[in-house]
């Protein structure tokens, strides 16, 4: 799944979905993983950076991961495939 | 004369088409020429007009609504007031009042003033009291009855005759030609502004409104009386005139000595074709439409400010008659980069 | 060292209602209950578990007693049972010296098991057996009189008991108040009141030793005492006048709000609730302006049972699970349910996290654990994200719940008292299987399935 591309995100972790014209706000870490899928890394790739960097352990992550993947969806923020 | 420096910090940024009084207020208190000022918005919305408007305002603030207690609203004007020492806080919203006053005492040790009505007066002229605030005090009120469930509708009395007005604690008005309406605004009104929602009789005539400001001892420091125009479909003035009338000018002079009121107010009331006066509500704050007061030679704000420093305010003794005023709406172009800062930050 | 890892979270921004991102955090943890960390509490007795704080208990009841005491000179407390009837609670109120205030033969003889003196029991409510009535009248109790059909059953006990009953009438009135409640006592603007007072001072057979109403409850005005104890006292000055009689009490009920917020309210119960003082300077202003006999005060009877003991009560629970409902909001399953917690029918009650200071919060349902579609404790707040096993705080539960719940579906959890030295007793178990099938018996020809 790609994120859209006209997707404004801000260091603040304001976003802007240019295309629908809404705005959201993130948390850091919500900002980070957005980042990372902005790049185009893999689902597993961003585990890896995840938990390298915080205290988390592979499960736990996953859950939220998910969750936060199916708001995403819900917001309509990935490009229709 | 020297220009007193203030830091006034003000809500009620909300300059929709259902406006509230903080940009009239921060207008009038910057053409008064006594001070110099400097103008903290305390915003509730992101969009609140006020936050955009360049030189209302040299900062602005995002502000907890009221119903997280007092708490949360002490917690953050103690934020603010570490950054930007404010002298004067003029809350202009209802939802807002009861919580300001009961930290009067908190916002005393932190040097920040007020000038507010009291609790009692506050409390005794809501809305579900004023039939009781009227036999106290000798003014005609229209009956009502609160509700506070939808089975309350039915206890309504039988000779509360359609149709009748349904009232939010705080805001919100709507006539109901019958009981389904009447159903209808109590649950549109009750999810937002809570119980008890007041149905009051209608009462047929002319709405008046007056815009007054007591001293707390007694006096009546301004008083305008306005016969609105235009009303929008929100029942606010869309435009408005200034009238001569001495019995209104006596009603409220009266209510301000007998009550000691403190602060500004908005009566609002009805002329009935026989020239009875129905009190309809009681605003304890001034109104949106406190420009025309200015227009008319009464800059009120001002004298508010004044007051709250513990100044001694001569009173006003007249006004223009037939200063008009019609209200007018105006596309602001916003750069996105303030709506970011204020939804993302809370402060710009 | 890796960072502290927080669940990601997107928020939209809507234009109308301002994101509380950037605002301080409004939801702080309650960590510990009277010094104990939750976790243990809950890892040593149990999830969910009841909690009540044996010191805010007694400084709660002296705050009121300091604040009447301080306004009138005879002031004496009644516990009210209904309210919560844990013999430990009733036994800390006892101490304190708080009479009891029943209103049933069960909660009567509750009473009597915990000690309290007959003459010390106010017996309440609609409905008396007439054993009950015989057993109060022989153990010198306090009868109050809640309708015709019951001082008719009194006088005719009366008729073959040596022992002289001692009544009071409950009278109801119009205080000002939304609802008015009528449905218990005598009515006093009918007269209806004035009428029972003169057929049980006619009658001689019964001692009239008070006077009593219950205004409401959750009476969020002070004003609305006065005008009661106003009425009450004009009463027992027209006993005084016409009978030459003395009322020894008089008795203003309960009613006292909490600090918990109703539902439909707009301001928060912290900011609202009137406090001790402002009662009592209601009732006592009233009292001490009336036309009663200064030598001859009748002593100032209050049976407030809420505002005395929902701040003392706690429940403590899990996350069951986090769910997405169909629209993406979030809600959490807790295993804390309405069964347990019947007040959440009427408040918005203030639920906190047991550990983790964020800022990062979302509109959240919070569910119970009953397979029934309304048990919901909050249908929105704005809540931390927490994960399963995580343990949460429900403040001010102390009031009616631990007398209202009922067993459905799950057992009754445990009931915890720490005393003021930071201990905690067991004093109400966890219920069991056994626990429920205890009273149940089964026909001889179910026996084999």
């Amino acid at each position: 799944m790609e994120l859209k591309k006209n997707l404004a995100i801000s260091d603040t972790g304001f976003v802007f979905d240019a295309n629908s014209g809404e705005s959201y706000s993130l948390n850091p870490i919500g900002l980070e993983i957005l980042n990372y899928l902005k790049q185009g890394l893999k689902d597993d790739e961003i585990r890896e950076k995840i938990m390298e960097k915080y205290d988390v352990d592979a499960s736990t992550f996953d859950l939220v991961y998910f969750d936060f993947i199916r708001t995403l969806q819900q917001f309509d923020l990935f490009e229709k495939s | 004369m020297n220009k007193l420096p203030l830091t006034v910090a003000v809500s009620g940024l909300n300059n929709t088409d259902n406006p509230g009084p903080g940009i009239p207020f921060i207008r009038a208190a910057k053409e008064s020429g006594r001070f110099e000022l400097k103008i903290i918005g305390l915003a509730y919305e992101n969009l609140e007009p006020g936050i955009y408007m360049r030189g209302m305002t040299d900062a602005v603030y995002k502000m907890p609504y009221p119903s997280e207690g007092k708490v949360a609203f002490l917690d953050r004007i103690r934020y603010i007031n570490d950054k930007e020492n404010i002298d004067v806080l003029i809350p202009n919203l209802d939802a807002e009042l009861h919580t300001v006053m009961i930290s009067e005492k908190e916002l005393g040790e932190l040097g920040i003033k007020t000038f507010l009505p009291t609790l009692k007066q506050f409390e005794e002229r809501h809305k579900s009291e004023l039939e009781k605030f009227g036999e106290k005090y000798g003014i005609k009120v229209p009956r009502s009855f609160p509700v506070s469930s939808v089975s309350d509708i039915n206890r309504i009395p039988k000779d509360f005759d359609f149709p009748l007005m349904v009232k939010g604690k705080f805001y919100d008005a709507h006539i109901a030609y019958n009981k389904e309406q009447v159903i209808s605004h109590f649950n549109k009104i009750s999810a937002q502004w809570g119980v008890p929602v007041i149905v009051q009789e209608f009462i047929k005539g002319t709405e008046v409104n007056v815009i007054a400001l007591g001293d707390g001892e007694g006096n009546t420091i301004g008083a305008v009386p306005m016969r609105k125009q235009y009303i929008t479909d929100k029942g606010k003035a869309w435009g408005g005139i200034t009238i001569s009338d001495q019995n209104m000018i006596d009603l409220t002079r009266n209510l301000i000595a007998a009550v000691k009121w403190r602060g500004g107010m908005e009566m609002e009331l009805i002329k009935t074709i026989n020239g009875e006066y129905y009190l309809i509500e009681i605003n304890p704050r001034l109104p949106a439409w406190l420009y025309l007061a200015v227009g008319a030679g009464q800059n009120l704000p001002e004298a508010m400010l004044l007051m709250a420093l513990g100044e001694k305010v001569p009173p006003y003794t007249s006004y223009d008659i037939g200063k008009m005023f019609v209200r007018y709406s105006y596309d602001m172009m916003v750069d996105l980069d303030d709506f970011q800062k204020i939804s993302m930050n809370g402060e710009i | 060292m890796k960072l502290p890892f927080e669940r990601p979270l997107i928020k939209k921004i809507n234009a109308g209602m301002p994101s509380k991102f950037g605002l301080k955090p409004t939801i702080k943890p309650i960590e510990k209950v009277d010094g104990i960390v939750v976790g243990d509490l809950l890892e040593k007795y149990g999830s969910p578990l009841f909690v009540i704080s044996e010191q805010t208990i007694r400084e709660t009841y002296r705050e009121a007693k300091q604040a009447f005491e301080t306004r009138y000179p005879k002031v004496q407390f009644a516990w009210s049972y209904k309210t919560n009837y844990m013999n430990a609670v009733c036994k800390i109120f006892h101490q304190e010296g708080s009479w009891a205030e029943v209103v049933s033969g069960m909660e009567y003889d509750k009473a009597l098991h915990n000690g309290v003196k007959g003459s010390q029991i106010i017996f309440n409510g609609p409905s008396k057996s007439r054993e009950d009535l015989v057993k109060a009248i022989e153990n010198d109790s306090l009868i109050h009189i809640d309708h015709f059909d019951e001082l008719f059953l009194i006088l005719e006990i009366a008729q073959s008991s040596d022992k002289k009953p001692k009544v009071a009438i409950r009278v109801n009135m119009d205080t000002g108040i939304y609802p008015k409640w009528d449905r218990f006592g005598f009515n006093y603007e009918n007269g209806e009141a004035w009428e029972a007072l003169n057929r049980i001072m006619l009658s001689e057979k019964l001692e009239l030793v008070g006077l009593h109403t219950h205004i409401g409850t959750y009476i969020m005005t002070a004003e609305a005492y006065r005008i009661a104890a106003a009425k009450l006292a004009d009463l027992a000055y027209n006993v005084e006048r016409k009978f030459k009689h003395n009322i020894r009490y008089i008795d203003l009920g309960g009613g006292f709000a909490s600090k918990n917020t109703l539902k439909g309210a707009y301001h928060t119960g912290i900011d609202t609730t009137p406090t001790f003082e402002e009662y009592a300077e209601a009732i006592s202003g009233a009292l001490i302006s009336s036309n009663l006999n200064p030598e001859k005060l009748p002593v100032l009877i209050l049976e407030t049972g809420r505002a005395l003991i929902d701040d003392a009560g706690y429940i403590l629970g899990t996350v069951i699970a986090n769910k997405r409902l169909s629209d993406g909001r979030r809600s959490l399953i807790v295993d804390v349910g309405v069964n347990m917690l019947f007040t959440s029918f009427w408040y918005e009650h203030e639920i906190y996290p047991a550990k983790g200071e964020t800022q990062f919060t979302e509109e959240t349902t919070i569910y119970g654990p009953l397979c029934m579609n309304i048990d919901v404790l909050r249908a929105a707040i704005d809540f931390p994200v927490l994960k399963s096993g995580d343990n949460f705080v429900i403040k001010r539960v102390g009031a009616y719940n631990m007398t209202q719940w009922m067993q459905f579906i799950h057992n009754r959890p445990a009931i915890v008292l720490i005393d003021e030295k930071g201990e905690s007793h067991l004093i109400r178990e966890h219920e069991t299987l056994e626990t429920i099938m205890h009273h149940e018996r089964l026909p001889e020809h179910l026996s084999n399935i």
